[in-house]
């Protein structure tokens, strides 16, 4: 009947109920699968066994106490970050000046540690150090908000350039307190130094107690919710009665906060010190995509920083003693995240063919071997009655969807459908088949 | 459903964490030795390192499983971190690389007191004398020295030949200046242009030198950039103290002659390449893994000499240099090495128009820069006798800093 409808070669359909029973088995397949892909990866590129790759992969994260707590800090660390960024996004704010950020915050502990150390009291120093941080962060974070609230300008472009100027600036000031050095500074005196012998739990313990405010604050709270609504739809904010500006400006300030924190602890809790480059290290970008990953939930973006950093360990030390160099480590966390990402989208939409069955039936062979692998196999788990009736239930769904296409499908299309229709019920399709059927209807 | 994926992950984990077990006992492959780096291969500054690391394990006889590298490491706690887990892996002896690495060594070696850490380029194990602490570095000056005299002959035959560059310059004995990109204005770099600029003078006198700071020891773009800046300002020869292959290959891209370091770029630039001199830190890792295996101790401040074998120069480059290049770097290297030659001889240069008889320098470091050691000796700076690492700091005349960035 609508022969001039074109129909494209692969369209995506959006699934409308996401399952998260399968949602969470495609995410822990994703993860193993890029554990594998990366283990043949590197077994390719070392010439060594697959054993080396899992012996050090693991050893590098969890083979001493000291990896663990390292994992764990750094992790921490992520996670603060991370969860910095997470209000402005959610507010659709595109701030991925995260790095600029933290490095202001940094720069605010080390002008008062520089100045104040040694002679002033420990304490004294750090709770200074501590204030200019989240001062300076507010600044650096505020400073976008407030071209958006006032000229709405693009604040992807804003955070991005004042990244560039914070590091301009930071390496102004080492030059300035040390003009001879090489583009680093140390300190010994008004830092944070070890708290009952373990130099990570101090860190790793702010972060548990951000971690839960910011869910509370996200979640429960007026504030959190008026963010969000300003992220949906800023129209609907303002007919509410929500004063837009003044809830982009609160949250960067907030993010600006946590910021300065993180810089303060890298700066008077780790590092010690100071560098353009190596402070923050490339962890403000990091933090904008954990965000995403965790989906902006606080303990979706600890169990992304998690994993993150899981990998980033274990890769870096299986390029070291396979001796594969330092761009390594950036390429397994490449394949991990490609695949991590990949598995988000598949969780999300389906992706379906014009010539769906024709590609079906050109498979067919193979997918009648793995049928007749199947009953045996059913034979075989025979025992298990649960999974029959499973298996029952998806053959059930599978006429129901039979039923459902027809009543759909144009004229000309039938025939085609038909002949389909017959292959249909013999193979027990995926069970994302019945979502789109779903959307169809 | 739940169960069954609880004791599936409770499984996975299980299986990890007794690989991990099984691993972490039975892996001990006997005396291992890390080598903590800035960055990899890719630097010519690591670079050096890794590769002498390599062969000196060669020499000792000692496995890729027992040499681990560790790439990559940032000046910061990352740095302490990797220390301690090489020491946690068992390795006796532990390296770093670069110079922002020194604080956190100190800490690792505090915390390992069993494990020798030995940290090239630094300055402070002759003041916090920690018996398991060493610093090293070469008298690299002697090297620069020599390379500034390959330079300084390719120049003399650029003028008598009466060559016109890309830039436009037709070499003059007036206007043949050289060339530098330095990383930060800092000691090392100074004494290594101003022994570059002495080696050159020494064959043509009226030689001059602008010099460039990119503020940063490996940044490719800047690097680049410094070099045809300096190109364009009519330099008729480049050299350069800084990591990656941005001024070599902008004088290749520009034609303009280069005195490298770290090693040859001859393949890359293969007619412009004339030498590069180079530290070779083989002798030093085996200097130190034998004292640690027999038991002795290790020196806290060691230099490198041509005596050593840790300056060394790679293989002139026939096709750019001067004719003669070779023959006369040998003999001056014999009159270096005889002590009849001396790079930094006071009389040989002037500070604002003065020549110095007496010149204290920061030895100890400290974050003043309090100069607290006389240097000049019967008419001799005497560089790299203090402490190993460079503190030549003089602005000698006939020498341009153009910016003295970060």
């Amino acid at each position: 009947m609508n022969k001039k409808t074109h129909e494209p070669i692969i369209h995506l359909v959006k699934r409308v109920e996401v399952n998260q029973k399968q949602a969470w088995g495609i995410r822990i397949g994703a993860f193993l699968l890029s554990i594998l892909v990366c283990a043949i990866v590197s077994t390719i590129l070392s010439g060594r066994s697959m054993g080396f790759f899992f012996t050090n992969f693991f050893k590098g994260i969890f083979g001493t106490e000291r990896r663990i707590w390292n994992l764990l800090h750094e992790t921490a660390i992520i996670l603060l970050i991370a969860l910095a960024v997470t209000p402005c996004f959610k507010m659709k704010f595109w701030n991925i000046g995260g790095e600029g950020q933290v490095l202001m915050g940094a720069l605010g502990c080390a002008v008062i540690i520089s100045q104040m150390g040694g002679e002033y009291s420990d304490a004294a120093t750090i709770i200074t150090s501590l204030v200019l941080s989240i001062a300076f962060g507010i600044v650096w974070a505020v400073i976008p908000a407030l071209f958006k609230a006032k000229w709405n300008t693009n604040e992807t472009l804003l955070t991005l350039m004042m990244n560039y100027i914070a590091v301009c600036i930071v390496n102004y000031f080492i030059k300035k307190v040390d003009p001879m050095g090489t583009g680093g500074l140390t300190f010994s005196e008004g830092v944070i130094g070890e708290i009952g012998g373990n130099e990570f739990i101090l860190k790793i313990i702010v972060v548990i107690i951000i971690t839960a405010i910011m869910g509370v604050y996200l979640k429960y709270t007026k504030h959190g919710y008026e963010l969000t609504v300003v992220g949906e739809s800023e129209n609907t904010a303002r007919y509410i009665g929500i004063n837009t500006k003044k809830v982009i400006i609160r949250t960067l300030i907030l993010c600006g906060v946590l910021c300065g924190i993180a810089g303060f602890l890298l700066v008077s809790a780790t590092n010690h010190g100071i560098g353009s480059s190596s402070t923050v290290g490339g962890r403000g970008f990091t933090g904008v995509m954990i965000s995403w990953l965790g989906h902006f939930n606080p303990l979706g973006i600890a169990l992304a920083s998690f994993i993150y950093v899981f990998f980033s360990r274990g890769a870096v030390q299986v390029g070291n003693l396979g001796r594969l160099g330092s761009s390594f480590p950036d390429i397994i966390c490449g394949i991990f995240l490609f695949i991590i990402i990949a598995s988000e989208f598949f969780i999300n939409y389906q992706v379906k063919f014009r010539n769906g069955e024709k590609i079906r039936e050109f498979f067919m062979p193979v997918i009648k071997v793995f049928e007749k692998m199947k009953p045996n196999k059913e034979k075989s788990v025979k025992k298990d009655n649960k999974e029959q009736t499973e298996v029952e239930a998806a053959e059930i769904t599978d006429e129901n969807t039979d039923g459902n296409k027809k009543e759909t499908v144009t004229e000309n299309e039938e025939k085609e459908e038909r002949e389909n229709g017959e292959g249909i019920t013999a193979i027990p399709s995926e069970e994302s088949e019945t979502e789109t059927i779903k959307v169809e209807k | 459903m739940k169960v069954k994926k609880i004791l599936a992950v409770l499984l996975v984990v299980a299986i990890a964490a007794a690989l991990c077990a099984v691993f972490v006992g039975c892996e001990d492959t006997g005396f291992k030795v890390g080598l903590i780096c800035l960055h990899d291969e890719n630097s010519t500054y690591d670079k050096n390192f890794i590769e002498a690391f390599k062969e000196a394990g060669e020499a000792l006889g000692l496995s890729e499983d027992q040499m681990i590298i560790v790439t990559d490491v940032p000046e910061g706690d990352e740095c302490y971190q990797k220390a301690c887990e090489l020491a946690d892996d068992g390795c006796k002896v532990i390296f770093a690389d670069s110079f922002g690495h020194e604080d956190y060594m100190i800490k690792a070696a505090k915390k390992y007191p069993d494990v020798q850490f030995a940290h090239a380029t630094g300055t402070k194990a002759h003041t916090e004398k920690l018996p398991n602490y060493a610093n090293a570095f070469a008298s690299i000056y002697e090297g620069r020295y020599l390379a500034g005299i390959a330079a300084g002959m390719k120049i003399n035959e650029m003028i008598a030949e009466g060559t016109k560059l890309s830039n436009g310059v037709t070499v003059t004995a007036e206007n043949a200046k050289i060339g530098y990109v330095g990383a930060y204005t800092y000691a090392e770099v100074i004494s290594g242009y101003t022994s570059f600029y002495l080696g050159a003078k020494s064959v043509c006198p009226t030689v001059t030198m602008e010099v460039t700071f990119t503020g940063s020891w490996y940044d490719e773009t800047a690097e680049k950039n410094g070099a045809n800046n300096l190109i364009n300002r009519g330099c008729v020869l480049i050299s350069q103290h800084a990591d990656s292959m941005g001024a070599p290959n902008a004088c290749e891209a520009a034609g303009i002659p280069n005195v490298s370091y770290n090693g040859s770029t001859k393949e890359a630039c293969p007619d412009t390449f004339i030498v590069s001199s180079r530290i070779n830190w083989a002798p030093y890792y085996e200097y130190v893994v034998n004292q640690v295996r027999d038991g002795k101790e290790v020196a806290y401040d060691w230099t490198g000499t041509l005596a050593t074998g840790s300056v060394v120069l790679t293989e002139v480059n026939e096709t750019a240099a001067a004719e003669g290049t070779a023959a006369a770097i040998e003999a001056a290297k014999a009159k270096l090495k005889a002590g009849t030659l001396n790079v930094f001889d006071t009389s040989k240069f002037t500070v604002k128009g003065a020549t110095l008889t007496s010149y204290k320098a920061d030895v100890d470091t400290d974050a003043a820069y309090t100069p607290d050691t006389e240097v000049i000796e019967n008419g001799i700076f005497k560089e790299s006798t203090k402490r190993s690492a460079p503190y030549f700091d003089l602005r000698i005349d006939g020498i341009t800093l153009l910016d003295e960035k970060k």
